[in-house]
C-alpha cells in the first residue's frame, strides 16, 4: 500500500507529460512485445489448427525435441535448487573468507556468453578436450548427447535459484534454526521442518524462473549438441532448424509453445513475487519490531 | 541438575569476550548473569547452552563434561531475547516442536502441549500464529517451548529485554513464581540490576569477560567488592579523596576509615549512596559538607533532592523520606549540610 503523501504533489510533471512519457512506454511495448508475440501465434496457426496440430506431434523430430526438452529441463532444475539451497545457505549463514567472491561468481552464468559457456564445455569434454581420451576410453558420451545438453543448461540457469534464495534468507535470519538446533532438531529436520518451510514461496518462484530459462536456453546448448535431429535437438534448436528450412508454421508452432511457457511463467512469477514480498515485508517487520510491541 | 562452569575463555578475533571465567549455578537454583553489553554474559550463556564453543576451559552438567557434547545431547531449554518462535507454526506447534524431532507420540505430545498452555495461561490460543501474539504473549511461548521437552537446564537471554516496562514487571513476578514451582535450574542474562535482584537466588556480576562478584542480591547490595559493582548498581555518589593514618579525607569532609591505618597517603574513591546521605539544616558536629538545593523530585515514594557541593564541583543526589521533607522545609537555592550516615572507601593500588 503507498504511503499517503503529507503534502500536495507540486513537485509532479504536469498532465500533458505524464500523458506522453506513458504513450511512449506503451507504444515501445506494443512494438517490441506485443506485436512479436501475437505474431509468433499468428503465423503458428496461419494454416489453420489442423496443419498447427500436425507441425507439432506428426514431425516425429519435432515431437522428439519437446520429449528431449522435457527431459533436459527438470534435471537442470533439480541440480540448480540442490546447488542453489547449498549455496545460498553458505552466504546467507556464514561468514567465510572467500565470500564476497563466492557470491560474484555465482553471477559468473549471467555474465558469460551462452556460448563461451558451450565452448568450455567442448573443451573439457570434446573429443580433442582435457578428458576426451579417457571419456572415450570408457565409452562415455557427453558432448553431443544427453549429459552435455544437461550440464550446458544446468551452467547457463545456475544463478537463477540462489539469487532468488539469498536475499530472502539473509531476511529471516538464522535465528528460528538455531532455535530449533537448541530444541535437539538434526540437520535435516532443521531444513525440512523451519528453512524449506520458510523460504517454499520464493524456492518455488526460483524454480518456475529457472524452469522457462532452462526450456528456453540456446546458446550453449547450441554448441554442444551438435544438431542432430531426433537425437539432441531441443525445442529452441528444432526452432531454428524448420526456420532455416523455410518451414515457417512449423518453426513458429513449436514456438508458440515456448511462448505460452513464458506466458503462464509470468503469470506464476506473478502470483508468487506478490507472495514472497509479503513474506520478506513480514520477515523486516518482525526484525525491527524485535517480535516486541 | 547443577552446572560448573571452569575456567573458560573465548576470543572472536582480537576480542576477548570471556576471559578465564569459572561459575557454579547450585541445583535448582535461579542465577542471574548481570553486566553492562559486552561483559561477556551472553557469550557465557551460550557456551553453557553449547550454542557457542570454548576456546578453553570446560562445561560441566553434575559432574559430567559437556564441553564436548552437541547441543542436542545437552538437553537445555533456550529463550531468546527476541523469541526466535517459528513464524510459520501455531502456538501448538512451536509448543510441540522440541517433541516432535524426539519422535514423542502423539498423545503424550497433546497432554504436554495443553499442560504447557495451562502454565502459561494462553489456553484457548493454541492456534493462532506468533504474529497475532502481543510481545509479552510471545515470550510466553518461547518459554513454554523451551521447557516442553522437560529440560535440565532453562537458559533465558534477555528475557524481557524488548518488552515496556509494564508487561516486563509482570512476566519477571511471573518468572519467578514460575521457577518456585517447577525448580528447573535456570541461568538469565539482563543488563537490568533491577531485574536481577528482584527475580534470582543469586546474581553474578561481569564485566570485560570476567566475574566481578557473585553472591546473594542482598550481600551483593550490602558488600560490593569493588567500584565497578559499586558503580554499576547506580544510585550513588562518588568522591575522589585520599586515606592516611586512618582517617579519608574527601574534600572538606574528613572521615575515620580504620581499615587503612598506615601513614603514606593514598588515592581513594569513596561511595555513598543516595539513601546513606543526610541532609541537615544546621551542622550538628558530625562531618558534613557545604550545598545548595538544585533542584527537588517529589514523584517516587521518596523525595530525590539534588544538591551542588561548591568545594567538590558535583551534584549529588540524596533521599529523603516525605516525613522528613515536611519537617526540612526545602526550597531550591537553600544553603544545606550534607552528612553521610555510611560510606565506602576504595583504596587504589599503586598508581604511577
Amino acid at each position: 500500500m503507498a504511503e499517503p503523501r503529507p503534502y500536495p504533489q507540486a513537485h509532479d510533471d504536469p498532465p500533458a507529460v505524464r500523458l506522453a512519457l506513458i504513450l511512449a512506454a506503451v507504444l515501445v511495448m506494443v512494438l517490441l512485445v506485443v506485436v512479436p508475440l501475437a505474431n509468433v501465434f499468428y503465423e503458428a496457426f496461419a494454416d489453420g489448427v489442423g496443419v498447427y496440430w500436425a507441425n507439432l506431434f506428426e514431425d516425429p523430430d519435432t515431437l522428439h525435441s519437446v520429449k528431449l526438452t522435457l527431459m533436459v529441463a527438470p534435471v537442470a532444475v533439480l541440480l540448480n535448487v540442490v546447488f542453489g539451497l547449498a549455496a545460498a545457505w553458505a552466504i546467507a549463514r556464514f561468514r567465510f573468507p572467500g565470500r564476497a567472491f563466492l557470491t560474484a561468481l555465482i553471477d559468473l552464468p549471467f555474465t558469460v556468453s551462452p556460448v563461451v559457456v558451450g565452448l568450455f564445455l567442448l573443451l573439457l569434454f570434446g573429443l580433442q578436450g582435457y578428458f576426451g581420451p579417457w571419456l572415450r576410453e570408457h565409452d562415455v558420451k557427453i558432448v553431443f548427447a544427453y549429459p552435455g545438453l544437461v550440464l550446458a543448461t544446468a551452467f547457463v540457469t545456475f544463478p537463477v535459484v540462489a539469487r532468488e534464495l539469498i536475499p530472502l534468507m539473509e531476511a529471516l535470519g538464522a535465528e528460528e534454526e538455531v532455535a530449533a538446533v537448541s530444541l535437539g532438531a538434526r540437520g535435516w529436520q532443521v531444513l525440512r521442518m523451519i528453512t524449506l518451510k520458510n523460504i517454499q514461496w520464493g524456492l518455488l518462484y526460483g524454480i518456475i524462473l529457472c524452469n522457462a530459462r532452462a526450456m528456453g536456453e540456446f546458446g550453449a546448448v547450441y554448441v554442444v549438441s551438435g544438431h542432430i535431429a531426433g537425437k539432441t535437438d531441443t525445442m529452441p534448436l528444432r526452432v531454428e532448424k524448420l526456420f532455416q528450412e523455410y518451414n515457417l508454421p512449423g518453426a513458429f508452432a513449436v514456438a508458440s509453445v515456448l511462448a505460452m511457457l513464458a506466458l503462464v511463467t509470468l503469470g506464476v512469477k506473478t502470483a508468487l513475487e506478490w507472495k514472497t514480498r509479503r513474506e520478506l515485508a513480514e520477515a523486516k517487520r518482525l526484525a525491527a519490531a524485535g517480535g516486541g510491541e | 541438575m547443577s552446572i560448573q562452569v571452569r575456567r573458560v575463555t573465548k576470543r572472536f578475533g582480537d576480542f576477548t569476550a570471556l576471559d578465564d571465567v569459572s561459575l557454579e549455578v547450585p541445583s535448582g537454583a535461579l542465577l542471574a548473569l548481570l553486566g553492562p553489553s559486552g561483559s561477556g554474559k551472553t557469550t557465557l550463556l551460550r557456551i553453557i547452552a553449547g550454542l557457542e564453543t570454548a576456546d578453553r576451559g570446560t562445561v560441566l552438567y553434575h559432574d559430567e563434561d559437556m564441553t564436548a557434547s552437541a547441543v542436542r545431547e545437552r538437553n537445555v531449554g533456550f529463550v531468546f531475547q527476541h523469541y526466535a518462535l517459528f513464524r510459520h507454526m501455531t502456538v501448538f506447534e512451536n509448543i510441540a516442536f522440541g517433541l516432535r524431532v524426539r519422535k514423542v507420540p502423539r498423545a503424550e505430545i497433546r497432554t504436554r502441549v495443553h499442560e504447557l498452555l495451562r502454565l502459561i495461561q494462553l489456553e484457548g490460543l493454541e492456534r493462532s500464529l506468533p504474529s497475532q501474539l502481543s510481545g509479552g504473549q510471545r515470550q510466553r511461548v518461547a518459554l513454554a517451548r523451551a521447557l516442553a521437552p522437560a529440560p535440565k537446564v532453562l537458559l533465558l537471554d534477555e528475557p524481557f529485554g524488548a518488552l515496556d516496562a509494564k508487561v516486563r514487571t509482570e512476566l519477571r513476578q511471573w518468572l519467578r513464581r514460575l521457577h518456585d514451582e517447577i525448580h528447573v535450574t535456570s541461568v538469565f542474562v539482563t543488563h537490568d540490576q533491577e531485574e536481577a535482584f528482584e527475580v534470582s537466588d543469586r546474581v553474578v556480576i561481569m564485566s570485560q569477560g570476567r566475574i566481578e562478584q557473585q553472591g546473594s542480591p542482598a550481600e551483593i547490595f550490602e558488600r560490593p567488592a569493588n567500584p565497578f559493582v559499586m558503580d554499576f548498581l547506580g544510585n550513588v555518589n562518588v568522591f575522589h579523596g585520599s586515606v592516611a593514618g586512618g582517617r579519608a579525607q574527601l574534600g572538606s569532609l574528613e572521615v575515620d576509615y580504620p581499615e587503612y591505618p598506615h601513614d603514606d597517603p593514598r588515592a581513594a574513591t569513596a561511595f555513598i549512596r543516595s539513601h546513606e546521605l543526610e541532609i541537615l539544616r544546621k551542622k550538628n558536629g558530625r562531618p558534613a559538607l557545604e550545598a545548595r538545593v538544585t533542584h527537588v523530585n517529589p514523584a517516587r515514594p521518596i523525595v530525590k533532592v539534588c544538591v551542588y557541593s561548591e568545594t567538590f564541583g558535583v551534584v549529588l543526589t540524596v533521599d529523603v523520606s516525605w516525613e522528613r521533607y515536611a519537617e526540612l522545609r526545602l526550597n531550591v537555592g537553600d544553603t544545606v549540610y550534607v552528612s553521610p550516615r555510611q560510606l565506602r572507601v576504595f583504596v587504589q593500588d599503586y598508581a604511577i
